[in-house]
């Protein structure tokens, strides 16, 4: 069992001054093996403390991400797993499942982690699974109005995937779980 | 039956008239004892004093009227004492007198006597001090009655002061040593405190309150025994850790009384050493819990860290004996187990506890801020659940405490960066939340126009403050607004280099602003000329852009145009959604010249125009020609090519109902173009030409379209993906696994839409693939 913490959209300190509290309290250092985020942290504070929960950290650009040396995309292998990171505002429509599918064909990857809506998806489809998971601090968004802080925990084991979404509503965390297997292909 | 109000007057006209009466008796019978202690006749002498001390036996009078007849009686017993010594000239042993003393008929009297014979004994060194004064005090206990009592033990404390065998004293060695003197006083201390206690529960409940009142005028009579011990010279942090702390502390708690615990805490602490306190801490503090939970344990404790703050600023060599015996642990552990052993603290009561402890800290340990971090989190702890504290005079403490690490450091980045801070500024009242993030503000703002010489130091301070402005929310719009464009002057004066960190989250602000006025559905216009409305707050979020955008921070300025640009588009303002984005155009056009800064300028100017329903087709026909053309002039070729397919999207947007197949058509067969020119430069340049997945990414956008209107035939699907399979396996194409594992995926997905049975795959099926 590998869990895999997918988190972005913080947008601090320009929209956010903190993750909420009962979100910190909830990431313990060493627990997670990886952590994958597409982006709009902002600052390097943030980045050093994702850096703090887990050693390996993998980010990709998002628009108002102070590190210009953040890649457009990433791709990397978990397991039996091939994931790709990429933030969305690159992919017009915003938010349109069909332009993000086409992306996920073209990374070539079986889970898409991406953001930019601030809202949480998670979508499967022929190619693959799509996930957004959400502002981790509820920051503001043009996109999408009321938005409740969330982030992405995964769990994979085997050629099974579990997304366990955590999401803070009036002040209460909920958390709701999807799971997803992967059908062996003729690679 | 008499009203109260003239009943009360009678009581005190009645003690005036009982003591005189006494006054007048002690004066009589003095007489009589003058003369024959003139006549040196001792039989009359004891005769007269005893008679004359019966008058202290009266239980008419209170402590005040009490004191005054003892004090009358105690300068005739002077010279009492000066006939007993001379007695002893007179060859009449201190024991034959203090044996004859004996028959006088009642007790008090008697005992009185006893004392004042015994004072002389001492002195005489005919019996050994430590029996005299054993036998005084336990004598003593013959009389119950607690003011009577009291007084009767404040007598004997007071002749034997100057006898105690303590060490260097004349009466040391055979008269007894410091154990002895200190197991005398501790008795009597004991004694005098029972009696003291018992007079709480004397009397008819109604009169609890002047019970409490007389009490506390007698008391000193009982906290002079704990004064005598600490001017022994023999108690030293020994004998005083293992003997006389634990006896007093004994007496203080077994007494569960309210008003002797507090009072006698309070006398422990000022009237022994501090060395003495801080090596006994545990001890100490181990009582405070056990006391009544009606006593006000905060205000002693208080008491005590204040004694010890002081004692450290002495010197430094304090300051490691602090270390050693870790005096904050034990005074945070404390700090809780007393909160936990009275569960009725008003948070009034537990907050100044920990304020107490805060500036004990910041006193003795000023370096630790760990310390300073740890007695907030305890504060946090035990604010946990309670939400914004509403008594005003707990929000006051928690200033209180907010303000203190502050006031010590000077440096709010410091001080921020303590963990829990935040946490208990939570726990604030919105405005008096408004106020500290004010206050914090103001400081660094203050405390930062000396130059700051290291750029990281610089970021992360404003970063911080940049943090701080989310803490000023307020859920009245018009406060809200009031709020920003106060806010927005204050960082005006910070100069430019800190706007670029102070406005962007005052931008957020007013577009969260922006949402909740949308919200209320207000009009356009406020109802008057003072409030606030949608236009007031575009306005600002202008005003503020353009001094971002002059810094300049022309990429930053570029993306909050365009975030108020669809944020006036949501409230259908179109003019305003215009003027954003004509901003934001005109910062593209003259000042993003940087290939990918422009790259990405483009995505954002694209995707927002998408979004955007506001505009009527004149507007929103100017703003696409415009995109368009910006994507066709990105120097490099794929940029170009991505750009201007994702303009496509700018002609179909369904919800709106503009959709344009032609123009949709004519953008794709753009895209094409420009990749096969990039194509044919790749091949004259380099000699192969390049990899295909500009095609592949043009086909799946042929692909999206085609599931969506008629405007593209299934040959063009099947002509493109023939021209791609074939010149990928042309010589003259670079191979590149990443494009065939693309296609591949390109394939799979077509096959999958051709069995899907439904509308779309009959539209699929004439397609042919491998």
């Amino acid at each position: 069992m590998v869990l895999v913490l997918a988190l972005g959209d913080l947008h601090i300190p320009h929209r956010a001054a903190d993750l909420p509290a009962k979100f910190k309290s909830m990431l313990v250092p060493g627990k997670i093996q990886h952590i994958l985020s597409p982006g709009n942290l902002c600052i390097k504070e943030i980045h050093d403390y994702l850096k703090s929960l887990c050693g390996d950290v993998h980010i990709t650009r998002g628009e108002y991400d102070d590190d210009s040396r953040y890649p457009e995309t990433k791709q990397l292998t978990i397991g039996a797993f091939k994931l790709g990171i990429c933030h969305g505002h690159q992919v017009i429509p915003w938010g349109d499942l069909d332009s993000l599918a086409m992306l996920q064909r073209q990374l070539d990857v079986d889970i898409l982690i991406t953001g930019h809506t601030h809202q949480f998806k998670a979508y499967k489809h022929e190619g693959g699974v799509i996930i957004n998971p959400g502002s981790a601090t509820g920051a503001y968004s043009s996109i999408t109005y009321d938005v409740n802080p969330s982030f992405v925990l995964m769990d994979i084991d085997g050629l099974r995937v579990v997304v366990y979404v955590y999401e803070l509503v009036d002040g209460e965390v909920k958390v709701d779980k999807i799971d997803f297997k992967k059908t062996q292909g003729p690679q | 039956m008499q009203a109260p109000e003239q009943e009360a007057v009678t009581s005190a006209e009645e003690q005036e008239k009982w003591l005189a009466d006494a006054m007048a008796l002690v004066q009589h019978h003095a007489f009589y004892m003058h003369r024959a202690l003139d006549a040196n006749n001792i039989r009359d002498v004891l005769k007269f004093s005893a008679q004359m001390l019966s008058e202290l036996r009266t239980s008419k009078l209170s402590p005040q009227k009490y004191y005054e007849l003892y004090m009358r009686t105690f300068d005739e017993l002077r010279q009492l004492e000066v006939f007993f010594r001379e007695e002893g000239k007179r060859g009449r042993t201190n024991a034959d007198i203090y044996e004859l003393v004996q028959h006088a008929g009642n007790i008090l009297p008697r005992l009185y006597l006893l004392c004042t014979v015994g004072s002389v004994y001492i002195k005489s060194k005919e019996a050994p001090a430590k029996d005299v004064l054993k036998d005084l005090v336990e004598m003593s206990r013959g009389v119950q009655h607690p003011i009577r009592g009291l007084f009767l033990r404040s007598y004997l404390s007071q002749i034997s002061r100057d006898k105690l065998p303590d060490v260097g004293s004349p009466y040391e060695g055979e008269g007894g040593n410091v154990m002895d003197a200190v197991e005398f006083v501790l008795q009597n201390f004991t004694e005098m405190n029972k009696l003291w206690v018992r007079m709480q529960h004397q009397g008819p409940v109604r009169d609890k309150e002047k019970r409490e009142k007389e009490r506390s005028e007698l008391r000193d009579l009982v906290g002079k025994n704990l004064h005598v011990l600490s001017q022994l010279e023999g108690v030293d942090l020994e004998m005083y850790r293992d003997v006389v702390l634990p006896r007093v502390l004994e007496q203080v708690v077994n007494c569960k009384d309210e008003l002797a615990q507090y009072y006698l805490m309070d006398c422990i602490i000022q009237v022994f050493p501090d060395d003495f306190h801080l090596q006994t801490l545990e001890t100490l503090l181990g009582a405070c819990p056990q006391l009544q939970p009606t006593v006000d344990i905060k205000t002693v404790m208080s008491q005590l860290m204040e004694r010890l703050s002081k004692y450290a600023a002495a010197s430094p060599d304090v300051l490691y004996e602090f270390q050693q015996v870790d005096a904050f642990s034990k005074f945070s552990q404390s700090v809780v187990e007393v909160i936990e052993a009275q569960p009725d603290m008003p948070l009034v009561g537990a907050v100044s506890l920990h304020v107490s402890l805060l500036t004990f800290v910041l006193r003795v340990y000023v370096d630790r801020l760990d310390y300073v971090d740890l007695v907030l989190g305890a504060c946090v702890k035990k604010l946990e659940g309670k939400g914004k504290v509403k008594d005003s005079k707990a929000t006051k403490q928690l200033v209180a405490l907010l303000s203190a690490p502050l006031e010590k450091y000077k440096d709010v980045v410091v001080v921020l960066k303590l963990s829990n801070y935040a946490r208990v500024m939570e726990h604030l009242d919105y405005e008096t939340n408004k106020v500290m993030a004010v206050v914090l503000i103001q400081s660094v703002l203050s405390n930062s126009t000396m130059i700051t010489v290291d750029e990281e130091d610089f970021q992360e301070e404003q970063n911080l403050v940049a943090r701080l402005v989310h803490m000023l929310v307020n859920d009245d719009p018009e406060q809200m607004f009031q709020i920003l464009t106060t806010a927005r002057k204050h960082f005006a004066q910070g100069g430019p280099r800190r706007l670029q960190y102070t406005l962007p989250p005052l931008v957020f602000e007013a577009l969260k602003l922006v949402r909740s006025l949308q919200a209320q559905d207000l009009p356009e216009e406020g109802e008057g000329s003072g409030s606030v409305s949608l236009k007031k707050v575009f306005q600002f979020l202008h005003q503020t852009v353009e001094a971002l955008a002059m810094i300049p921070a022309a990429e930053l300025s570029l993306r909050l145009y365009l975030q108020c640009a669809e944020a006036a588009g949501d409230c259908g303002l179109e003019p305003v959604a215009y003027e954003f984005f004509t901003q934001a155009f005109v910062l593209y056009e003259e000042e993003i010249s940087d290939s990918k800064a422009q790259v990405t300028a483009l995505q954002l100017i694209i995707g927002t125009l998408q979004r955007t329903r506001v505009f009527g087709v004149e507007n929103r026909d100017t703003l696409t020609h415009k995109a368009t053309g910006y994507s066709a002039k990105l120097l490099k070729k794929p940029d170009q090519c991505r750009a201007v397919y994702a303009c496509s999207h700018l002609f179909w947007v369904e919800d709106s109902g503009t959709t344009d197949g032609e123009r949709v058509l004519l953008c794709l067969k753009r895209a094409l173009r420009i990749a096969n020119a990039a194509q044919q430069m790749s091949s004259a340049t380099r000699g192969t030409s390049g990899p295909m997945t500009l095609f592949v990414e043009i086909l799946n956008k042929y692909l999206y379209y085609f599931e969506k209107g008629t405007m593209i035939q299934s040959t063009v699907i099947q002509g493109l993906l023939e021209l791609i399979v074939t010149d990928m396996q042309s010589e003259s194409t670079t191979h590149d696994p990443e494009v065939d594992a693309f296609l591949a995926s390109t394939v799979r997905y077509i096959q999958f839409q051709k069995q899907k049975g439904d509308s779309i795959a009959e539209r699929y099926a004439s397609i042919q693939v491998q």
